[in-house]
């Protein structure tokens, strides 16, 4: 029977509501009295030195508050970045200033080089039209081998080179990895490029600013999946702010997908404008901004070598990849393609010897940073692409061949840094094989065939680093904070709950799931415990969201207040029913003595903790706790992933007829939810695998600049998933046994897609290899044409 | 957007009147408009809305036939309107951008507008239909002159469009990913007389007729009467979306599904 409430039952989002019915308040439903608009004047250029800015006339325009240029923020800190890399060779990662408004130098198309100040957007435009500005253009740096040759154009006048690092993880020893390969009985080589990609989250990104004269407070209201983090970079490294001066508000939150992660130059600048201006000061994103100064995801040109020996077992691998930062770094740029990637390159399977090389790139591009799955994807992608292409070389069954060389044992300590917990790759086979009906492939391709189209099957494994992250270990690797999270359970009078969290819901459903957590411990309604997320004055602190941690790192946090807030309970019971408190059992909301029938209700207690007439007075009054929670490890979710493809032999169109999911999220807390976090995952992954393509000209114009060229995946372009995640081994070291499920559907879907198109070319009688994402119809077509 | 100033006259003459003034502009849906002034590409004094012109609206039977469709009619009309008496442009409207798009944007937006990949231009140059405007009347072929440009003056409004029907038509769209306008289309009709076909989509000059196919089809109405007929890339459009090749390769595969669907 599944449960109606609590752990384990599919509760409606409660969230929904609002959010449904134009309810939400989101960070552009904000307004503040007095509020002025700001516009951000932006390059059109990618590279460039600004020989000429006068903003004389902008201020004399209509309603103009102030324009603001590089100037003002002489003196002011950058956007710092949150994650030190050290290269090969032991030096720290390059390092360039990330500026609030360009100084001197423009460094991609959207680089925000002045701000209007104004009382109206509309004024605020206008006046950035009578800007006097010339940019000297220089050469653009686009392509990131060129970009890593000696002698090149620099992106950053001040550093040696383009390289921002030369990193390397697993066998250091180059004469060993060789000799792998030279023993080997077969080596498969693939050269891929994981596709640059937009997030675009359905609301863009608005700050709205506030600073108080007279308390000298700030208040900043901003589009963030982790208002902690935006304060405490914004506070320490940008503006030199007391940080119990600044409230950050992130409100519902519109989608986020890693781009709201990052602390944007926008929430800085409109921060320091308030003060400067003495009025609060709104902007807004529009879309074309968005496409322009959201951090992008992916972008990664990498070559992997696969060495297998005779009895096609795994005996190494080797990776070499070149990842765009674009053209400053991110928050947690440098980490995505080092210690989010690099770490996963073993996947679910026994190789032995693996060394990958990542160089990370400066370019006159958008910076890019984390997105759905962060550096997972791209490893996965790779290593499952080159796992396909040797099956194929070699003729052996996709399926039998990663079987054969999965893990089995576990802990598993990976030549690439990581310990796996626990997970059974074969059992999620076995549970996919049997979801996605494979036996029955074969008819189906036959009547796909008999309609005249080609059909494949892809298959895909993955295995994730996520709970992100063991603040000890994430330290040693190069994190400038700790990735603990932290929860405050607050108790009210007659027995209903708030529980403050770090983390921070935008889509996740964290307003439903969290309760239900509480609910079971207690044994009380779901409806009695409500949320408390997205404000820096109401949460004791938070890392917020992201890397699939909320449930695993902060609802672990919530689970130990919790268990002291029950810990006191009992203290107070046990003085209530005049016994001991070893003696009092807590269940469905009742507190009782062991074998005896007498028993206090949940709200009695709590009303006897704010209400103390009759008070154990050795127990402090009240009843709030708050607990902060470290993981021990990352956690390792899995899952094996099985797509059908048609593939029309005259136009190259590539339809997907079934996606089937079969994941190892460890426990569950609402199945719907999950159901619903993979679907959407997958959503993703299908849109990067088939259409989504942030493409730049070789000047570095943007060409995918709006919804005309950038090609979002839409409801008819995915089928019906199935999803299965009765496959389930706990995590072993968190409270709950949780895993995460956020990232899964997008770092396990893009593979899947691509090796059913190759798979179904192939059965097609065109012998292709590889095809580089998004697998749109003019790419088949060019490939099926050779 | 910059200031303007909104009319919204009744009948034609008035519309005319007010586009006399040198910077006003003809606002149909605003489909196309509206985001050009929202990204400051355009600038008029005024905007002349021609939505509440009632002789411009709808779909009707003329004695000899043919359909005459309202300069201002939106596509969800036509696509409802016209599916009895041309079922084939019916379906042509139906399947332009979303709902939101195809209750607001109009047949005289789309076909002054004249953008290479929209879907209207092939209808009406694969029909042979007449462009009615407040002034004159322009057979389609002399109307469209290239990617974006027509035979429109200044100020002149398109009234009406009216269709010969055909014998057997069909429009087939292939999806330009992101946008979903057609990366290539083609409309292909079957008169008595001879056959027309019209591509969209495809060319830096905009919509065009292919005229070997037509010869070829109106010998032989069948798919396979177009083995062996490719058109020269050299002229197609090569984007993000598609090579100057693909587009070619496509034309030649539109335009036999679309004669597959009429027979
Ligand atoms: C999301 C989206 C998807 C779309 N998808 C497609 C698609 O798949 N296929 C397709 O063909 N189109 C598509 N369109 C375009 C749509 O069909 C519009 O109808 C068309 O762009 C213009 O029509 P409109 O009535 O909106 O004209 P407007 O935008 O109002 O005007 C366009 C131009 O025509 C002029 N004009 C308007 N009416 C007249 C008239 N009666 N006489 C003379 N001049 C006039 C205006 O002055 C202006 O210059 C799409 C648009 C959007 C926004």
């Amino acid at each position: 029977m599944p449960k109606d409430s609590g752990i384990g039952a599919s509760s409606k989002r409660r969230e929904d509501v609002r959010f449904l019915t134009g309810a939400g308040n989101y960070t552009d439903d904000i307004n503040v009295h007095g509020q002025a608009h700001v516009y951000f004047l932006r390059s059109d250029i990618a590279h460039g030195r600004i020989s000429n800015l006068d903003t004389s006339a902008a201020e004399s325009m209509p309603g103009v508050v102030r324009v603001f240029t590089g100037k003002d923020f002489e003196g002011v800190g950058g956007i710092p970045c949150g994650w030190e890399v050290t290269d090969k060779h032991g030096a720290p990662m390059q390092e360039p200033a990330h500026p609030i408004l360009a100084q001197g130098k423009v460094r991609h198309v959207g680089d925000p080089i002045a701000a209007v100040v104004a009382d109206t957007l509309a004024q605020a435009r206008d006046a950035a039209e009578a800007i006097d500005l010339d940019i000297e253009e220089l050469p653009a740096v686009l392509d990131m081998k060129a970009a890593a040759k000696d002698g090149t154009t620099l992106v950053h006048d001040d550093l040696k080179n383009n390289i921002c690092y030369d990193w390397q993880l697993g066998e250091t020893d180059n004469a060993k990895v060789d000799e792998v390969f030279a023993n080997a009985a077969h080596v498969t080589s693939l050269d891929l490029v994981n596709n640059r990609l937009v997030a675009n989250p359905m609301e863009p990104r608005v700050a709205v600013a506030e600073y108080s004269r007279g308390t000298e407070d700030y208040t900043l209201y901003t589009t963030s999946q982790n208002p902690h983090v935006i304060r405490l970079l914004m506070c320490a490294f940008v503006l030199g702010l007391p940080e119990h001066k600044v409230r950050v508000v992130a409100p519902d939150v519109g989608g986020g997908f890693g781009t709201k992660i990052f602390h944007y130059a926008e929430e800085a600048f409109c921060t320091f404008a308030a003060k400067a201006c003495n009025r609060p000061v709104k902007w807004s994103a529009s879309r074309s901004e968005a496409f322009m100064s959201d951090a992008h995801g992916r972008d990664h040109v990498t070559n992997i070598e696969l060495a297998l020996d005779a009895e096609n077992n795994f005996i190494g691998l080797r990776t070499n990849t070149y990842a765009n930062m674009g053209a400053y770094l991110s928050t947690f740029a440098s980490s995505v393609p080092t210690w989010l990637h690099g770490t996963l390159a073993a996947g679910n399977y026994t190789t032995p010897v693996i060394q990958v090389n990542v160089k990370a790139m400066f370019t006159n591009t958008v910076p890019v940073d984390a997105y759905r799955g962060a550096g997972r994807p791209e490893a996965t992608y790779q290593l499952e692409r080159v796992i396909d292409k040797a099956a194929r070389e070699l003729g052996a069954d996709p399926i039998a061949l990663r079987r054969q060389n999965f893990i089995t044992q576990f802990p598993y300590d990976t030549p690439v840094a990581l310990t796996y917990d626990t997970g059974d790759y074969n059992g999620t086979m076995d549970k996919l094989e049997a979801a996605a009906d494979l036996a029955g492939f074969a008819a189906r391709r036959a009547s796909s065939e008999a309609n005249g189209k080609m059909r494949g099957l892809g298959i895909n494994c993955y295995i994730e680093a996520c709970g992100i992250a063991p603040s000890n270990i994430v330290g040693m690797l190069g994190a400038r904070a700790g990735l603990y999270d932290a929860a405050t359970v607050r108790v009210n009078a007659t027995g209903s709950i708030s529980v403050m969290v770090g983390a921070h819901s935008h889509g996740q459903g964290h307003e439903t799931a969290f309760p239900q957590v509480v609910a079971e411990m207690i044994g009380i309604d779901e409806s009695m415990i409500e949320i408390v997320h997205g404000d820096t004055s109401k949460i004791p602190f938070g890392m917020g969201t992201y890397g699939s941690r909320s449930l695993a790192v902060c609802g672990s946090a919530m689970v130990k207040a919790t268990e002291k807030v029950i810990d006191k309970a009992k203290k107070i019971a046990a003085h209530l029913l005049e016994a001991s408190e070893a003696d009092i059992e807590l269940k469905d909301g009742q507190f009782s003595v062991a074998g005896t029938d007498k028993s206090v209700a949940w709200g009695d207690v709590t009303l006897t903790a704010y209400v103390p007439h009759n008070y154990p007075l050795e127990v402090e009054p009240g009843l709030e706790e708050t607990a902060f929670y470290d993981p021990a490890n990352f956690t390792f979710p899995s899952g094996a992933y099985a797509c059908e493809v048609e593939v029309d032999p005259e136009t190259g169109q590539v339809s997907i007829e079934a996606f089937t999911a079969a994941d190892d999220f460890g426990n569950i807390v609402n199945p719907m939810i999950v159901d619903g976090q993979v679907h959407g995952g997958i959503g993703q992954g299908i849109g990067q695998a088939l259409l989504e393509n942030c493409a730049y000209d070789e000047n570095g114009q943007l060409l995918s600049a709006s919804f005309m060229d950038y090609a979002m995946p839409r409801a008819d372009d995915v089928p019906f998933y199935g999803v299965d995640h009765s496959s389930q081994t706990p995590c072993t070291h968190n409270p709950l046994g949780v895993k995460g499920c956020g990232e899964a559907g997008a770092i396990g879907s893009p593979p899947a897609v691509v090796n059913a198109v190759i798979d179904a070319l192939n059965s097609g009688g065109k012998a292709v290899d590889h095809i580089d994402m998004p697998v749109s119809p003019s790419r088949v077509w060019a490939a099926m044409k050779g | 957007m910059y200031n303007f100033e909104f009319e919204k006259p009744s009948t034609i003459a008035d519309a005319v009147a007010a586009l006399g003034d040198e910077d006003a502009q003809a606002l149909g849906g605003g489909q196309t408009l509206i985001p050009t002034l929202k990204q400051r590409l355009a600038s008029p004094s005024a905007l002349v809305s021609l939505s509440g012109i009632a002789e411009m609206q709808g779909v009707c039977v003329e004695d000899d036939g043919s359909v005459a469709i309202g300069g201002a009619t939106p596509h969800a009309v036509v696509a409802r309107e016209a599916a009895g008496s041309y079922p084939a442009l019916a379906a042509l409207a139906g399947q332009i951008g979303d709902p939101a798009v195809r209750n607001r944007g109009t047949i005289g937006g789309s076909v002054a507008n004249n953008d290479p990949a929209a879907c209207y231009p092939a209808g009406v140059l694969g029909s042979g239909a007449t462009i009615v405007t407040n002034t004159r009347q322009i057979a389609a072929d002399d109307f469209f002159e290239g990617m974006f440009s027509t035979a429109l003056e200044e100020g002149e409004i398109i009234t009406s469009v009216r269709f010969p029907v055909p014998q057997a038509a069909s429009y087939q769209k292939f999806l330009q990913p992101a946008s979903r306008f057609a990366l290539v289309g083609v409309y292909v009709a079957r008169f008595a007389d001879g056959v027309r076909v019209a591509v969209t989509g495809a060319s830096e000059d905009g919509v065009f007729r292919w005229s070997e196919a037509e010869q070829a089809l109106s010998k032989e109405f069948r798919a396979d009467a177009l083995m062996g007929l490719s058109i020269n890339p050299m002229n197609m459009i090569g984007d993000l979306h598609g090579s100057k090749d693909y587009r070619a390769h496509l034309v030649a595969v539109m335009t036999k599904r679309a004669v597959a669907a009429c027979l």
